[in-house]
């Protein structure tokens, strides 16, 4: 209940400000005119100032929840801020958001409703792969734009359509072949895979071996993991003794004990360890049993922890969604991010602004909505700042994805410190789709 | 003619009246109903299809299965696959998603069914188990839990001439209304018949009906293969209809569903499926539309039924007023 | 690592396993087999033992050991309760109808899960363990406290087992078992009886998910395997049949891990399954069980 409480609230907040929105004002002026007399401009509403409605398509139940919930205050934060600078082209974001219960069925039922019973503009924000795939089709077939923020190399891989998107996040195949050539040349060329036994885990396998490849290693032994599984210590004994690394990939709630029971069975006579910050994402490093990560490395989307060198960007997105420079909530220090996803939702929800404005959309007509997605195609770059705080991206509008840099960071005293930082080029890869042929 | 036969006849006909109409309002309701109501009845119909085949096995000869997700699987891969990797087109994909639940089922039905009650209920959920299993290890095909679309061609349907367009909500609308419309005409007749009467046996005493002679082995095999089948017919109308093919549809819960679709609407009833699909579907629906907490209102509002009908919806009315209700 | 060390692995972590899932299961065999009704709720009640373990450990901090033996105590009876409420209010009224409990137990698992989800979080959360070492073998290293967890779990079963056969409270229940229409002419509180088998089954579960928490972590999702695996080994063993109980468990927990040893983790796991619904299909009245029912 606590949830839902808050969401209406904000929504509310969100409808009361956009009474307040007088086309023409600048942000500032709009800031004031609020301050003043919010209740003295309602009445000068335009008809042109109805809100951009953006269906948040989000994970508050099932597995991917842990997920969700940061999804949510990510994007809660940036709509804020999107709405306090005068919205989108002077129109205020509606945010309607609706639970698809990380299940690919109620993901495509979602879409339908966002798309005939609250009428949005587009759809955002979906995160595990199945949710994404299973909608898509809906998606495609409803004309509704689906802008996704889930990693996952499917819309990248031109198999779903054209109405599809992801613009705010690097998909796994390009975050996978960036790191090759790092462990190859510092942490070593045999490697062993442990990865879950679907489709996520598979993209790890195939992908890292044929780029290990590419540096001459190799991945010498797979060790595919039941998603069943609560588990692992019967799996060590399959990681052959010549490993120099071990690399890791895991999801769900199991992926605390995964890397405790690995601990238990290696103790100090361990091989290096390289592993997906997926394998804790939203858990404390100062948990029991994790001492043992001291010295290994991590993948990490976005550091967790705020570095030396923190830009203002960071600074200024950590403070707007509530995380500290530990990757903590503010108001639980218990409650840790999920760093190297979330900031997906931000960014994307940028560059719907940035598309919606470049494409003069008005309203939810195949027209402007053909505009819509030409426009989004269009799109080369986005620099790094406060709408893009984890860096510069460059946006391939044949397939749909965004390519930025990733980071190599290793446990140090409890804390992920950051020795790598990869260029964009390191996860660019030859494009295996052209969805712009595609008609609309 | 006599007082038992007329009272036969007046069955049959409140009977016809009463499913044909459910029929027809279902039909008339594309008309009224906005936009996304005509789009998500298409997707429960299809499962209520799924519900009134799990229906014939558990509610007519009273085996209860945790494992119909292996059919309804076996109807989606069966029909995806065909269409995606072996370019049979979505017609012929149809005929191959119902093939391999029929034969699944038979083959099945030839090992499961020297078990009984809770056995049963337990070896159906180590196969469903199995066959989920089986999706994640050959993930090169499947694509594992993520799972796989159908688009572009596969999306018409060739049929005697005709083609169809599965992406247009008409056309899905009135193909999933035929599916279940056929289903329902199907089970009715299935329980008027001999057959049917012989199931409705072996469930209330398997002992006796084998005393009578019959062998009560072969009417399992047909109640089971009859069942898988029609589960199959509904997963692969799903894959065609929706044009999503995962694992998730293939998990344990998609055996639990049905069971709980079939004993809220009314166990042994043709339609009890139909109203449990209706009712679980939209309860969440606008549940959740009021509240992220969503599940916690559907578990009440569920104990609040069981205990006010144990029997299910229409399987209560039936006990209280409508004894005539198949 | 060679074979015979693996092996050795493979049957600690076989035997692990056994211990919890026997425990579960003993716990929905006194459900099943004394009230016949499918509760399909019991992986809850594993869940709410494993999320109070955690309540209790971080409201005693700074003590793992004082908190987990609170936890070991205050979880099964808190759970106790809640199963002993729902039985009352619920499960009596629909007079134990085979389907309604059905419907009932899948009702109660969605509002436990929701509840669970608002007051304890989406987050898998750790609970340290009382005791901390490890035992290095000179092949690998392995945590003392799983050996522990089997240790813990052989004397609660014992107790279980005592309680059962030794106690006139477990005549009760067996008499109850064998027959219920007798039992009530012999002037047994069946109702009371039914009330205190779900309170005790729940309990069983939640002591076994405070067992394991320290290794497993409490997620509220996490009651999802416990009951496919209980429901299994229940069946497997026999209805009613302690004994089947426990031999079915050591059978599944060992059964997959051993055959991980000669092939890849999932393919091991559907094998697995498959061999042990033979041995249902072989003996539909299950190892232990006297007749099919």
């Amino acid at each position: 209940m606590g949830h839902s409480g808050k969401d209406r609230s904000v929504t509310k907040q969100a409808k009361v400000s956009r009474r307040t929105a007088l086309q023409g004002l600048g942000a500032a002026g709009l800031a004031a005119a609020a301050q003043v007399a919010p209740g003295a401009v309602r009445y000068a509403q335009a008809q042109t100032s109805a809100p951009i409605k953006i269906g948040f398509q989000v994970h508050r139940t099932g597995i991917g929840a842990a997920y969700g919930r940061w999804y949510e205050r990510t994007t809660n934060a940036a709509v804020k801020l999107i709405n306090e600078a005068g919205g989108i082209g002077g129109r205020k974001i509606e945010l309607i958001a609706e639970d698809d219960g990380t299940d690919p069925k109620r993901g495509a039922e979602v879409v339908e409703k966002f798309a005939t019973q609250h009428k949005v503009d587009v759809v955002f924000g979906t995160l595990f792969s199945h949710v994404v795939i299973g909608s898509a089709p809906r998606a495609g077939e409803l004309k509704m734009p689906y802008f996704v923020v889930s990693e996952g190399h499917h819309v990248a891989s031109g198999k779903l359509n054209r109405y599809v998107f992801q613009p705010g996040i690097t998909d796994v195949k390009s975050q996978v072949i960036s790191m090759a050539p790092w462990i190859a040349s510092n942490l070593g060329k045999k490697v062993t895979m442990i990865y879950p036994d679907f489709a996520f885990g598979h993209d790890h396998r195939n992908y890292f071996s044929e780029a290990i490849k590419k540096q001459g290693g190799e991945a010498i032994a797979l060790i595919p993991i039941p998603p069943t599984e609560r588990s692992f210590t019967r799996y060590f004994p399959k990681i052959p003794s010549s490993t120099e690394v071990l690399y890791h990939v895991m999801v769900g709630p199991a992926v605390l004990t995964f890397v405790k029971e690995l601990g238990e069975h290696f103790g100090s006579k361990r091989p290096k360890i390289f592993g997906f910050i997926d394998s804790l994402e939203a858990v404390n490093l100062k948990s029991p049993g994790l001492d043992f990560l001291e010295g290994t490395y991590f993948w990490e989307g976005y550091p967790r922890y705020a570095q030396a060198n923190q830009t203002d960007a960071d600074k200024f997105y950590r403070s707007k969604v509530g995380v500290d420079d530990t990757g903590a909530s503010l108001s639980d220090p218990k409650d840790i991010a999920t760093y190297s996803h979330m900031f997906g939702c931000w960014e994307t929800l940028y560059v719907i602004k940035q598309a919606i404005e470049a494409s003069g959309y008005k309203s939810a007509t195949l027209k402007d909505k053909t505009a819509l997605i030409e426009a989004t195609e269009a799109m080369k770059t986005f620099e790094e700042g406060k709408e893009h705080p984890q860096g510069k991206k460059i946006f391939n509008g044949k397939i749909h994805q965004s390519f930025g840099h990733q980071n190599i960071s290793q446990v140090t005293g409890s804390k992920l410190k950051v020795v790598h930082r990869t260029s964009i080029e390191d996860g660019m890869y030859e494009a295996e789709g052209d969805y712009t042929k595609m008609s609309l | 003619m006599s007082v038992r036969a007329t009272a036969a006849r007046r069955n049959l006909h409140r009977i016809i009246v009463s499913h044909g109409g459910v029929i027809a309002l279902l039909f008339a309701a594309q008309f009224v109903i906005g936009a996304y109501y005509h789009l998500s009845l298409t997707r429960v119909m299809v499962l209520a299809t799924f519900a009134v085949g799990y229906n014939i096995l558990f509610g007519y000869t009273g085996l209860l299965s945790l494992g119909h997700a292996l059919f309804f699987g076996a109807g989606l891969y069966g029909a995806g696959i065909a269409a995606t990797q072996f370019g049979v087109g979505a017609s012929g994909a149809f005929v191959v998603g119902i093939a391999a639940g029929l034969l699944l089922a038979f083959a099945l039905g030839l090992i499961i069914l020297r078990t009984a009650g809770v056995a049963f209920m337990i070896v159906t959920m180590m196969f469903a188990q199995a066959g989920y299993l089986l999706v994640l290890y050959f993930g090169t095909y499947t694509r594992g839990d993520e799972g796989f679309v159908l688009k572009g061609a596969l999306r018409e349907a060739h049929l005697f001439g005709f083609s169809l367009n599965l992406a247009d909500p008409v056309t899905r609308y009135n193909l999933a209304l035929f599916l279940l419309a056929a289903c329902v005409v199907g089970c009715i007749a299935l329980v008027r018949s001999p057959v049917g009467r012989v199931l409705v046996a072996i469930r209330e005493n398997e002992e006796r009906s084998r005393m009578l002679g019959y062998n009560t082995f072969r009417y399992k095999l047909f109640a089971l293969t009859l069942s898988g089948t029609i589960c199959a017919t509904a997963g692969a109308a799903y894959a065609l209809l929706f044009a999503y093919v995962g694992a998730t549809f293939a998990s344990i819960e998609y055996s639990i569903l049905p069971l709980l679709w079939v004993l809220l609407g009314g166990i042994g009833t043709v339609l009890g499926p139909v109203v449990g699909t209706l009712l679980m579907f939209y309860l969440v629906d606008v549940a959740s539309s009021y509240t992220s907490a969503y599940m916690l209102v559907v578990g009440i509002v569920l104990l609040i039924l069981i205990v006010w009908a144990p029997g299910g919806l229409l399987g209560t009315l039936r006990e209280r007023k409508i004894g005539w209700l198949p | 690592m060679d074979f015979g060390p693996y092996l050795f692995l493979a049957f600690l972590e076989g035997t692990v396993t056994a211990a919890v899932l026997a425990l579960t299961a003993v716990g929905l065999s006194l459900v099943f087999g004394v009230m016949r009704i499918v509760n399909v709720a019991h992986g809850e009640f594993f869940m709410l033992g494993a999320v109070f373990a955690w309540w209790c450990t971080s409201l005693i901090s700074g003590y793992p050991a004082l908190g987990f033996l609170a936890a070991l105590i205050v979880a099964p009876l808190l759970v106790g309760a809640i199963a002993m409420v729902s039985e009352r209010l619920i499960l009596k009224r629909l007079n134990y109808n085979p389907e309604g409990t059905i419907v009932a137990t899948i009702a109660l698992l969605y509002i436990i899960q929701q509840l669970a989800l608002i007051g304890y979080g989406p987050d898998a959360r750790p609970v340290e363990a009382p005791i901390t070492f490890r035992i290095v073998f000179p092949w690998f290293g392995y945590a003392g406290y799983k050996l522990v967890v089997v240790a813990a779990a052989a004397a609660l079963l014992l107790a279980t087992w005592f309680v059962l056969t030794r106690t006139r409270l477990g005549l009760l229940m067996r008499a109850t078992q064998y027959d219920r229409e007798t039992a009530l002419a012999f002037a047994i509180p069946v109702d009371r009886v039914y009330a205190i088998v779900f309170a005790v089954g729940a309990m069983l579960a939640a002591v076994a998910a405070v067992l394991i928490v320290p290794i497993q972590q409490a997620h509220y999702l996490m009651g999802n395997d416990p009951l496919l695996l209980s429901f299994i080994v229940v069946i497997i063993g026999g209805l009613g049949s302690i004994k089947g109980t426990v031999v079915a468990a050591i059978v599944i927990g060992m059964s997959d891990g051993i055959i991980s040893v000669f092939m890849t983790p999932t393919l091991a796991k559907i094998i697995a399954t498959l061999l042990v619904a033979m041995v249902l299909v072989w003996r539909p009245q299950g190892l232990f069980g006297q007749t099919a029912r």
